[in-house]
């Protein structure tokens, strides 16, 4: 049995609901992603087109039965993403990972639209990263275009590009008609996977399919539709594999196997930095199952966190229970690193301290140190914000067969693309000839942006020279994240006699984004840190944004809509303390600082503009949505904000109560959205239903925290994530602006929190300022009766 | 592939209406049975510690949470795990409201949460919200507000069924 053939992996999904098998596939990072033009011309000499593998279902290995579900390709695929089996199924491989914000389902319908088919006749399939060696310099060539998530760019980056890839397909198929029927293409169109002949003739792309594969197609981009005839974009569609998922066979990377495979669990230095001192691994050795024990080394002090995070014992064994217990059996005396005596409670000292100095000027308009000795009034406040784990449901692993000219990688994923270099730059390995499967991620929101547990794969299997699955328990999962950064916000607001915020100031006292990050020497000191050029940037004549970077010894990553969530809960808090210290509304306030629609410059990610009227008005829906301004009932209260994250814009608006006793209750929940062209509205309320809960849960209860140097969360008891018994229903308006699209995983958390304590302050009178809220609550609610 | 120097007693199941044997630690949870033994890979791992609920199977037609159920306490008894919910092809009605109500994002913990709304529905044929917010499976996407939808719809559907 061959290494392909034995993975329970790639396979394909229906769109509509029939039966299947979930997937592996692939992506591609920006840095060896070809041009539009140059991808095209791959896409269309690439021969083989959709690799359809056969399936060995979950059951298989116990059973031995089960035939492939998928019959073998027939038909030549048009290009790289298409094929048209002689049954009349359309295949349309889905090229990015689908971490749960709905990639496979949302890029196949921009195909699948353009190419001219019913949905229900379309099968998914998921395909593997595309890399391939070319002819030209760099010598690798993106087969798919961009397949990795984060940034919320898989649809924008799509949306001309995919489409074409439908629009090109349908292209081929009518010159294909016009061939068989010595009729000019320009006579024919096309409907229900058919071509039409004006006089009535039809001939199906199934029967076209072939004789289209053997055209050549044209050298730019080829006519789209009109968006009104769009019968797939803008609609309303499910998940693609809605059906594999509740039926238990969508396979996952933690679900990946493979003959002969065995697996690892590492015993991680707890401490940061830290080595190992004494090992004794002779009671695990004993452990019936147990094959192996190796250790790996920790990352070079001081250097970029480009591998593995820390140093480890790995226990070998046939099945996990074998290697957990051998696991508990190590006997290990860890040396501790520089951060050994640190902690949350010194950091945060540090990070008080640091405001006593100058830090790194972000941004400057004007001058606030002018506006402020000339204002009438000074705002003045400090919010604090937690380090944050990523906590996906399904935890890291990634499953590896190292031969010595090859590799097969199998792994939940977001960034297939740095994983195949790091491969590379680890084993020697040609890039292409280092196969990556993406199955169905469980979860995402920027923890496997790295891909250190990739690196512990090919470091156990390089030392053990068999193949192998390195799995993570939850507290390896806690304790072993790259953090959403710790940070200190300090923000000072200006006022003039009429109320108008003349000057603004915002310091940023924080761990950095940037300390030991790979690959990011050409950022700025300050980046996931100062959102310097966010609302109300611009808006105020007199503006500073402020670094001061704080040290800590914990890795810190991408949290998802990191720098935004970062930047909204101070900002909008503040701006709600601005408008409320100056007697004025916190809407008016935050239309009045908006102005006139317009674009400002925004530097950084999701830009290059901002605009002020597309913010005012998802303000506006959602205020409207909650009918802000009403008469309420006693001890509740409506809060709001608004973000600009990545493109895309989105504002909150939250009822809550907050009884006598701190108790909280959260009444009403309203999001709106404009994240331009919508291509599946379902999809894009489940990212902003979610993205709700997301921020609800996260500001409520979750931080990391360290003591004496470790990690002190441990398992969900620790980090608890929001339940069902206190989970909201959202009610999300998406706001139709007519401009391109940006994405939607990300947009629906910033103005969560927020939102949040703005509400609480209207309920209660009383301001919270530090995430999580927590505990908060109860003595806050002590406060409330004391001032009332 | 339990090596053969630990040698016990073989525990006679039935796991999704099957005859099943096994002879390893008897401590195994029976998460670990069912994914690396069992190759039923439908049912996920979480948290290892009962909490999440991304393991939740059935045994003897309860809801149990499989990464805390030793296997020495599985003896006689019948495991369903969301493999072995749907009945000849067609799907429970559970499965088929999580599909009309779209719940899954990330769809990682949703075989635990149906599981978990089955049980539900046995016990509350018409569930309240109080009744759903029982419920403490774990979603870190956020799907609670569909996830309630669909209960309510697959609670109208099996009452109209047996009407």
């Amino acid at each position: 049995m061959s290494v392909v053939n034995a993975l329970s992996a790639a396979s394909a999904v229906s769109a509509a609901s029939g039966p299947s098998a979930a997937g592996a596939a692939g992506a591609v990072s920006g840095r060896h992603a070809l041009t539009r033009r140059e991808f095209l011309q791959v896409s269309a000499s690439a021969a083989g087109g959709l690799v359809v593998s056969l399936v060995m279902p979950p059951l298989a290995a116990a059973e031995g039965a089960a035939p492939p579900k998928l019959p073998a390709a027939v038909n030549q695929p048009l290009g790289s993403f298409v094929r048209i089996e002689p049954d009349g199924r359309i295949v349309i491989g889905a090229r990015g990972c689908e971490i749960g914000q709905g990639v496979r389902t949302s890029l196949p319908m921009l195909i699948a639209e353009e190419l001219d088919v019913p949905w229900s006749a379309v099968t998914v399939e998921q395909l593997p990263y595309g890399l391939i060696a070319s002819p030209d310099p760099p010598g690798l060539a993106s087969r798919y275009g961009p397949q990795g998530a984060g940034g919320s760019t898989s649809i924008p980056d799509a949306w001309h590009e995919l489409r074409q890839v439908g629009a090109r397909a349908r292209w081929l198929l009518v010159q294909a008609a016009a061939q068989v029927w010595q009729q000019s293409a320009a006579a024919l169109r096309t409907e229900d996977a058919q071509v039409a002949h004006p006089d009535g003739r039809r001939l199906s792309y199934a029967r076209l399919a072939q004789r289209a594969a053997a055209l050549t197609p044209p050298d730019g981009d080829v006519p789209m539709k009109d968006k009104s005839a769009y019968h797939i974009i803008g609609h309303p569609t499910r998940v693609a594999d809605g059906r594999d998922i509740v039926t238990g066979v969508a396979a996952y990377g933690i679900d990946a196997a493979l003959p002969g495979a065995l697996t690892v669990l590492i015993a991680r230095c707890p401490y940061f930095d830290g080595s190992l001192g004494e090992l004794d691994d002779s009671e695990a050795r004993r452990i019936p199952g147990v094959r192996q024990v190796v250790t790996i080394p920790p990352p070079r002090a001081g250097a970029p966190l480009d591998r593995n995070l820390a140093a480890g014992v790995a226990v070998i064994a046939d099945d996990f229970w074998s290697a957990h217990r051998g696991r508990e059996a190590l006997r290990i005396r860890w040396t501790a690193g520089p951060g050994a005596k640190d902690s949350s409670a010194a950091l945060e000292q540090r990070a008080a301290a640091a405001f006593g100095k100058g830090g790194l000027i972000a941004r400057q308009d004007g001058d606030f140190a002018a506006a402020r000795r000339t204002a009438a009034r000074i705002v003045e406040r400090t919010y604090i914000e937690p380090f944050l784990a990523h906590a996906t449901m399904e935890p890291p692993n990634a499953l590896i067969d190292l031969k010595a000219n090859r590799a097969l990688l199998v792994a939940s994923l977001q960034s297939p693309g740095d994983a195949s270099r790091m491969i590379n730059a680890m084993t020697g390995i040609p890039r292409p000839d280092i196969e990556i499967r993406l199955p169905r991620t469980g979860g995402g929101f920027g923890r496997r942006l790295q891909n250190d547990f990739v690196a512990e794969a090919v470091l156990v299997a390089q030392k053990a020279g068999v193949p192998l699955k390195v799995l993570w328990t939850r507290e390896d999962d806690l304790q072993n994240d790259f953090y959403r950064p710790f940070g200190v916000h300090r923000l000072s607001a200006a006022l003039d006699a009429t109320g108008r915020v003349t000057g603004w100031s915002h310091r940023v006292a924080a761990t950095a984004r940037k300390w030991r990050a790979a690959g990011m020497e050409d950022e700025t000191d300050w980046i996931g840190c100062v959102d310097r050029d966010g609302f109300p940037a611009g808006c105020v004549e007199n503006y500073v944004a402020e670094f001061l970077p704080v040290d800590f010894q914990l890795a810190r990553g991408w949290w998802r809509a990191p720098l935004p969530t970062f930047a909204a809960f101070p900002i909008e808090s503040f701006l709600d303390e601005v408008a409320h210290e100056s007697r004025q509304d916190p809407l008016a306030l935050r239309f009045a600082l908006l102005g006139a629609p317009r674009e400002l410059d925004y530097r950084d990610h999701g830009g290059p503009k901002l605009h002020t009227g597309r913010l005012a008005e998802v303000l506006r829906q959602a205020a409207r949505a909650i009918g802000y301004g009403r008469k309420l009932p006693p001890r509740h209260g409506v809060g709001l904000a608004s973000h600009f994250t990545h493109g895309g814009y989105a504002a909150h608006a939250i009822e809550v109560a907050v009884s006598e006793h701190g108790e909280l209750d959260i009444v009403r929940c309203v999001c709106a959205a404009d994240v331009g062209a919508i291509v599946n509205p379902l999809g894009l309320d489940a990212q902003f239903m979610g993205g709700t809960v997301d921020g609800l849960s996260t500001a409520l209860s979750l931080e990391i925290t360290v003591k004496a140097g470790r990690v002190q969360q441990a398992n969900f008891p620790d980090y608890p994530l929001m339940r069902m018994a206190r989970a909201p229903d959202v009610e999300v308006h998406l706001i139709e602006s007519g401009f391109p699209p940006s994405g939607s995983g990300e947009m629906g958390i910033p103005p969560v929190a927020p939102a949040l304590v703005n509400a609480i302050f209207a309920a209660s009178a009383v301001r919270l300022r530090r995430l999580p809220i927590g505990a908060q609550l109860k003595g806050v609610s002590r406060q409330s009766r004391a001032v009332s | 592939m339990i090596a053969a120097a630990e040698v016990h007693v073989a525990i006679e199941l039935t796991v999704n209406a099957r005859p099943a044997s096994f002879a390893g630690d008897p401590s195994m949870p029976l998460l670990w049975y069912l994914r690396d033994h069992a190759h039923l890979t439908g049912t996920k791992f979480g948290c290892g510690i009962g909490y999440c609920g991304a393991c939740t199977v059935h045994v003897d037609g309860v809801a149990v949470r499989a990464c805390v159920t030793p296997m020495s306490a599985l003896s006689g008894r019948t495991v369903i795990t969301i493999e072995g919910l749907a009945h000849g092809g067609a799907l429970h009605a559970v499965q088929q409201a999580w599909i009309e109500e779209d719940v899954p994002q990330c769809g990682y913990c949703q075989a635990g949460q149906i599981m978990a709304a089955v049980d539900l529905l046995k016990r509350k044929s018409a569930p309240t919200d109080a009744d759903i917010a029982t419920l403490t499976n774990l979603c870190r996407c956020g799907t609670y507000p569909r996830i309630r939808k669909a209960i309510r719809r697959a609670a109208a559907q099996l009452n109209a069924a047996r009407t």
